[in-house]
C-alpha cells in the first residue's frame, strides 16, 4: 500500500526516550542508506524534485488558469457559469484529498486498460502530483486573472472594440497585457504557494524536499538537523523567487501606471 | 462504471467518520482559529508597535512560517513540542504530547502568521485620523486600540478571517501525515481496512466540498451585508 503517511513511529519514541537531544551537524556529510549519496545530497535531490514538480505544475496552472480566468470575464452566461463551477470545485476540496483522488481513485474510474497504464506508469507519483497541483493552482490563478481584468476600467474594453479590434484582439493587445502586470504580485505568491504545496506530494510517494528530510530523519535519527536543512533550502528558494520577481516587476512596469489598483495579495 | 461499487461501506462507517473523524477536524479548526487569531493579533500589534526589536521579531516569525510548507511545519512541531514541554516544565525527559495537542499547537502557531497579516492589513485600513482623534481625547494607547481601532478593524476583517478559517478547515486534513484520525484519516482507515478506496475518498471529497462551499457562500452573503452597513 503506497501510503507515505502511515509509517511506524518507532523513530519518534526512540528520540523521545533520550534524556537530551544530541546535536550532530556533520550528519549531512555522512553516507545515506542508498550507499551512494550523502544526506546533504539526498536533500538536494529532493530539492530538484520539488522544483521540477512545482515548475511543471506552474505551466499547467498558468495556461489553464488564464484560459478559465478569461472565460469568466466573457459576455456569455453559460460559459461563465461553467468556469465558475470549475474554480469552486478545485477551491473547496482539500489539496490532499485531490491528490488521493488523482492517485487512488482515477485509475479505478477509467476503462481498465487506461487504468492499468496509469498504475504502471514510471514516476507515477511525479506526474500525478504535477497534474493535481497544476489544476488546483489553475483555479487560484483563474481567480487572479479574472480580478486583474475586472480591475481595468471598462472603457478599455469598449475603446478596444470601438476602434475595430475583435474581442480576441481586445484581450490580446489591450486587456491582458495590463491585467498580467497588475496581478504579478499575487501571481508571485501563488508561485511560492505551488512550491510549498508540492510537499503534499509526499503522501503519494513523491520524494521531494520535505520527504527527503523526513527520510533523513528516520534513518539518521537527527530530527532537527534534517528539518533545519529542509527549512533553510525552502527559505533560500523563497528569497531567490521574491527577489527575481521584484526585478521582473520593475522591468515590466508601464511608465505612468505605477499606482494602478493593486488587488490585495491574500495568502 | 459504478456497478461493482459498495456504497454501503459509507453507511456502515458513518458514525466512525463523523463522531470520531469530523469531531476531531471541527474541534481542531475552531480551537486553532481562535488561538491563531489571538496570537496573530499580538503578532500584528508587535509588528506595528514601532519598537524595532518587537517588530523585527514578529516580522521574522511571520516570514519564517510563511516560507515553509505546512507539512514540514507539522513535522517540526511534532518533534519539537516534547522538547519545549521538557524545557518549560523542567522535566528530566521530553514530555509526551498527544496527537491532539501536537496538531493544535502546530496549527495555532502556523496560522497565527497568516492571521497576523490579515489583522495588520485590517488595522492599517483604519484611517490615521481615528487614532489621532483618540489621542486628542486623552485615551491611552491601549484604550484607543481596545475601544476605537480594533473593533472597527475586526468588523472589516470578518469576511477575510472567515475565508482563512475555511482554508484552515481544509488544511487540517494534512494531519494525515501523523496518522491522526481526523475526518480524512478516518475515511482513509476505513478505505484501507475494507479495500474501498474509491468510495471512501469520493465521499470524503464530497463532504469537504459541501461544507467548504456552503461556508464560502455564507461568507459572501455576510460580506455583502457588512458592505452595505459601511
Amino acid at each position: 500500500m503506497p501510503v507515505g503517511g502511515l509509517r511506524s513511529f518507532t523513530a519518534v519514541s526512540a528520540t523521545a526516550d533520550n534524556m537530551n537531544y544530541h546535536w550532530n551537524w556533520s550528519i549531512f556529510f555522512e553516507l545515506s542508506p542508498d550507499g551512494v549519496h550523502t544526506y546533504l545530497q539526498t536533500l538536494f535531490i529532493g530539492t530538484w524534485w520539488t522544483l521540477a514538480t512545482a515548475l511543471s505544475a506552474w505551466v499547467i496552472a498558468l495556461v489553464l488558469g488564464s484560459l478559465v480566468g478569461v472565460i469568466r470575464t466573457l459576455p456569455h452566461a453559460g460559459l461563465v457559469r461553467l468556469s465558475n463551477a470549475y474554480v469552486e470545485l478545485f477551491r473547496n476540496i482539500p489539496l490532499l484529498v485531490q491528490m488521493f483522488l488523482w492517485y487512488f481513485v482515477l485509475p479505478e474510474l477509467v476503462p481498465k486498460p487506461i487504468g492499468m497504464w496509469l498504475k504502471q506508469m514510471p514516476a507515477a507519483s511525479f506526474f500525478t502530483a504535477m497534474v493535481c497541483l497544476g489544476l488546483y493552482t489553475s483555479a487560484r490563478v483563474a481567480e487572479q486573472v479574472k480580478a486583474g481584468i475586472q480591475s481595468l476600467p471598462s472603457g478599455q474594453r469598449m475603446a478596444g472594440l470601438a476602434v475595430g479590434l475583435t474581442l480576441p484582439q481586445t484581450y490580446r493587445y489591450v486587456l491582458l497585457p495590463m491585467a498580467y502586470r497588475i496581478i504579478l504580485p499575487p501571481l508571485t505568491s501563488e508561485f511560492l504557494n505551488i512550491i510549498k504545496n508540492s510537499a503534499v506530494g509526499l503522501t503519494i510517494g513523491l520524494v521531494e524536499l520535505t520527504a527527503a528530510a523526513r527520510s533523513m530523519q528516520e534513518f539518521s535519527f537527527q530530527v532537527f538537523e534534517a528539518f533545519t536543512g529542509a527549512m533553510v533550502i525552502y527559505i533560500a528558494i523563497n528569497v531567490v523567487i521574491v527577489g527575481s520577481m521584484r526585478y521582473l516587476e520593475r522591468w515590466l512596469a508601464v511608465p505612468g501606471y505605477v499606482g494602478l489598483g493593486q488587488p490585495a495579495a491574500m495568502h | 462504471m459504478f456497478s461493482n461499487f459498495d456504497w454501503d461501506v459509507i453507511i456502515r462507517s458513518l458514525p466512525y467518520l463523523f463522531f470520531d473523524g469530523m469531531r476531531f477536524t471541527c474541534t481542531l479548526t475552531v480551537l486553532a482559529t481562535t488561538g491563531g487569531i489571538v496570537l496573530g493579533t499580538f503578532l500584528a500589534l508587535m509588528r506595528l508597535s514601532g519598537i524595532a526589536p518587537l517588530s523585527i521579531l514578529a516580522g521574522s516569525y511571520v516570514d519564517l512560517m510563511r516560507s515553509m510548507p505546512l507539512v514540514l511545519v507539522i513535522f517540526w512541531f511534532y518533534f519539537l513540542v516534547p522538547y519545549i514541554g521538557q524545557w518549560m516544565t523542567d522535566a528530566s525527559q521530553p514530555i509526551r504530547v498527544g496527537p491532539f495537542w501536537s496538531s493544535l499547537i502546530t496549527f495555532m502557531m502556523f496560522e497565527a502568521a497568516y492571521f497576523c497579516e490579515i489583522v495588520r492589513a485590517g488595522i492599517q485600513s483604519i484611517p490615521r485620523g481615528q487614532s489621532n482623534a483618540a489621542m486628542a481625547l486623552g485615551l491611552t494607547r491601549a484604550q484607543s486600540l481596545g475601544y476605537i481601532i480594533l473593533p472597527q478593524a475586526f468588523r472589516n476583517m470578518i469576511p477575510v478571517l472567515l475565508t482563512q478559517t475555511i482554508i484552515l478547515f481544509q488544511d487540517t486534513s494534512l494531519v494525515y501525515v501523523l496518522s491522526i484520525t481526523d475526518f480524512l484519516g478516518a475515511a482513509s482507515k476505513v478505505a484501507q481496512r475494507d479495500g474501498r478506496l474509491v468510495e471512501m475518498y469520493l465521499f470524503a471529497a464530497a463532504v469537504y466540498f459541501v461544507i467548504s462551499f456552503s461556508a464560502s457562500q455564507l461568507v459572501r452573503m455576510l460580506q455583502q451585508r457588512l458592505a452595505v452597513v459601511r
